[in-house]
């Protein structure tokens, strides 16, 4: 696994091999059913989730239906807060800006708070390349950064790793990057943490630039937010004398109060507490405490995209909880890499075909990335309906139709790779609709059954690679109901049903 | 045509089947969620907050305020700590025990390495939720700025019981001032991130005392 999603296979390429996997399969049952359990006894000490789920999801709906109007407002705040703000069209213009305000400020290293946005548009690669060294602050984007790994989880990204894995990862690689692994560190996790604030706090207590994401900003003081667990994030939003923070549209909430929904929301979801250890607020910059020069860099990166479609925009509703993930078969099992994009499991499968399009055979697949079991939107703490989206995105994929890129509204065609699924959907109307043919055949079947393969030659290949073809019975339903339930000679099949009760029979009856 | 005019002019195009209303509507969101959970006297809200505080890790003390700077030097004499960030602001007489401790006034010079170089931390806080289990700190005078409790490994703070306690996050975020830097403080560091096991102590202070004092 190289730093990179580009080029990724398909979803189930990607998923057929994770699955073999079984070290991965293991470490991601194991932590996905400990944080679902625990999940689920926060949310049961709240009387009143389901008002509160319903509030998230209206302040979110009104956040989207004047987003325009939220944003200037936001900007007009943090502007007077002592803040600057920039906008950015897509992934390349965010890293544009950084770069150049990294490199105003003549630094060649910077902290980074985790921040799922900076994942999105690949900023470390981008100031790598510009010759600036970006350290992940987060213990798990740590474990993936040394391990030259990507995340394969929204709040964990080294989900997929386990103790002895990280114990490795850091004897081998911390040395190379500052200060090394103390000599005989085992794998217990308090050991692991501790080498980590060792080898971390060099570079927190020299950083002179930040950069982190945030959770939620208000559009009506211009105040960020960031919500955390280790004390990373406080170190990188304080100690450094510039801050940057990059951050998606459609993260701004309207006011002040609007927290009170969304802090007790977020870390039930996420990490299932009654609250993370830290959270982080500030509005511009404040005199003699913390960074003197604040940036907020705007991100829109396929979002207003998303926003045009009036289905698949409940997407941008999302805080990024990552409970979604937990409670999911298909994530537990293909793990969060075969997704190949910084946003994995239910949410990533309906989050990236719209930021990104379903140009690649990988985005085309994510929409089948599901069982459509529904557990995802069951959890949701604002109600994305998730398997609707999942639903609304496939028939896209695969009958085309108007969707907006970059702003412009655009015809998909059908995807190539359903031609065989169209036909035999073609065929079966057919059949359905000429009774007389169904049972023809539904006779031959049966009397040929012995001779079905298990796989299906040609186009039918695909499908039977994940599963055996179904067996056919001896005797078709509707000749059983003849022979058990209907009168004088149906069993014949001669077309005189009387129609004792199926729809079928009593339209053959008619013809 | 500027990004932001661009990403503007994107939006209002997206929600064009949306026949909106020139500015937010008030009411769009019911609110019928509960203010508190539970009925509790200001005992025991206290109780509740001392409760989950230490359900989290933290170390919870009581003590009258005749008997504050007493308990607090002791705190510091048992962690052995010979040097104490000390907020401009924080009561006189609260370190008014404290013997063969050198105070550090936090000040605007004062770097994160010197910091780095302190043993513990003694402030106020802004207010204490109880369903959380949370101290919030506004950077008021008794608080310092916010490097001063995160660079150190050990923090001691006192909560004035009750009249700084609150039941909820939505009665804490009522007295708060958003122009001011917050932080929320549930319980030391933590993280979850290997195995989603939860280890207290990574980078933020990885001892946290509260001292809910009442008159």
């Amino acid at each position: 696994m190289s730093g990179t999603y580009l080029g990724m296979p398909a979803f189930p390429v990607a998923a057929g091999e994770a699955v073999r996997d079984t070290t991965l399969r293991g470490n991601l049952r194991h932590a996905t059913h400990t944080i679902r359990d625990k999940r689920a006894r926060a949310v049961a000490e709240l009387d009143d989730w389901q008002q509160l789920r319903a509030a998230g999801k209206q302040i979110k709906d009104d956040v989207l239906r004047h987003l325009d109007h939220y944003l200037v407002r936001l900007e007009e705040a943090v502007t007077t807060a002592g803040g600057t703000v920039h906008w950015a069209a897509d992934a390349d213009e965010a890293n544009r800006i950084v770069t150049d305000l990294v490199r105003a400020t003549g630094e060649t290293e910077v902290v980074k708070v985790k921040s799922m946005a900076t994942q999105e548009i690949g900023l470390n690669d981008a100031l790598a390349e510009a010759g600036i060294t970006a350290y992940e602050t987060d213990l798990a984007e740590l474990i993936v950064q040394l391990g030259d790994d990507l995340p394969s989880h929204i709040l964990v990204p080294a989900i997929h790793r386990n103790r002895s894995e990280i114990r490795d990862i850091f004897t081998d690689a911390m040395g190379r990057w500052g200060r090394p692994a103390p000599e005989g560190l085992s794998d217990s996790p308090a050991e692991l943490a501790e080498a980590a604030r060792l080898h971390l706090r060099e570079k927190f207590l020299r950083a002179k630039v930040g950069i982190s994401g945030a959770n939620f900003m208000i559009a009506e003081t211009g105040t960020l937010v960031v919500v955390e667990s280790e004390g990373n994030g406080r170190m990188c939003l304080t100690l450094p004398e510039t801050l940057i923070s990059v951050v998606g549209i459609e993260k701004v909430l309207p006011s002040w109060q609007d927290l009170e929904v969304f802090l007790q929301l977020l870390p039930r979801s996420s990490t299932a507490e009654r609250m993370n250890p830290y959270t982080s607020t500030w509005t511009g910059t404040t005199d003699e405490d913390g960074p003197r020069t604040f940036h907020l860099v705007l991100v829109d990166n396929g979002r207003t995209d998303t926003l045009a479609d009036e289905v698949g925009r409940q997407a941008l509703r999302c805080i990024r909880c990552s409970a979604c993930l937990n409670v999911c078969p298909v994530y537990e099992r293909a793990g969060g890499h075969a997704y190949g994009s910084a946003y994995p499991g239910p949410i990533g499968a309906i989050l990236t075909p719209q930021l990104r399009g379903t140009d690649t055979a990988l985005d085309a697949s994510l929409p089948y990335a599901s069982s459509l079991c529904g557990a995802c939107y069951e959890v949701c703490p604002v109600a994305i309906d998730i398997p609707e989206v999942l639903v609304h995105l496939r028939e896209r994929v695969v009958q085309g139709g108007e969707v907006t890129r970059a702003g412009n509204r655009v015809t998909l065609r059908p995807a190539k790779g359903h031609a065989a699924e169209r036909a035999a959907m073609r065929a079966a109307r057919w059949a359905l609709d000429h009774p007389a043919a169904l049972r023809a055949g539904q006779r031959l079947a049966s009397r040929t059954r012995r001779f079905h393969p298990r796989r299906l030659p040609g186009p039918g290949k695909a499908w039977t690679d994940t599963r055996d073809v179904p067996a056919v019975p001896a005797e078709s339903f509707r000749d059983w109901w003849q022979r058990t339930r209907g009168t004088g000679a149906a069993a014949t099949g001669s077309g005189t049903g009387t129609g004792t009760g199926t729809g079928i029979e009593s339209r053959e009856g008619t013809k | 045509m500027s990004t932001r005019d661009q990403v503007l002019g994107r939006i209002r195009r997206a929600l064009a089947d949306a026949q909106r209303e020139a500015a937010p509507a008030r009411g769009a969101v019911d609110r019928g969620y509960l203010r508190v959970h539970g009925h509790r006297d200001a005992a025991q809200t206290a109780d509740l907050l001392a409760e989950n505080l230490a359900d989290y890790r933290a170390i919870v003390h009581r003590a009258t305020g005749d008997e504050l700077p007493g308990r607090l030097a002791g705190l510091l004499a048992a962690r052995g700590a010979r040097r104490v960030v000390v907020p401009p602001g924080l009561p006189e007489r609260w370190l008014a025990a404290l013997q063969d401790v050198e105070r550090v006034p936090d000040s605007a010079g004062l770097t994160a390495r010197e910091l780095d170089a302190v043993d513990s931390v003694v402030t106020g806080c802004a207010v204490a939720i109880a369903e959380t289990g949370t101290i919030v700190l506004d950077a008021g005078p008794d608080q310092g700025r916010r490097r001063i409790t995160l660079v150190p490994d050990h923090h001691v703070v006192v909560v004035r019981v009750p009249e700084q306690v609150v039941d909820s996050v939505p009665q804490a975020l009522e007295r708060l001032d958003p122009v001011r830097p917050l932080t929320w403080i549930s319980g030391p560091s933590a993280t979850s991130d290997i195995e989603l096991d939860r280890v207290e102590g990574v980078h933020g202070p990885r001892t946290l005392e509260v001292v809910l004092v009442t008159d």
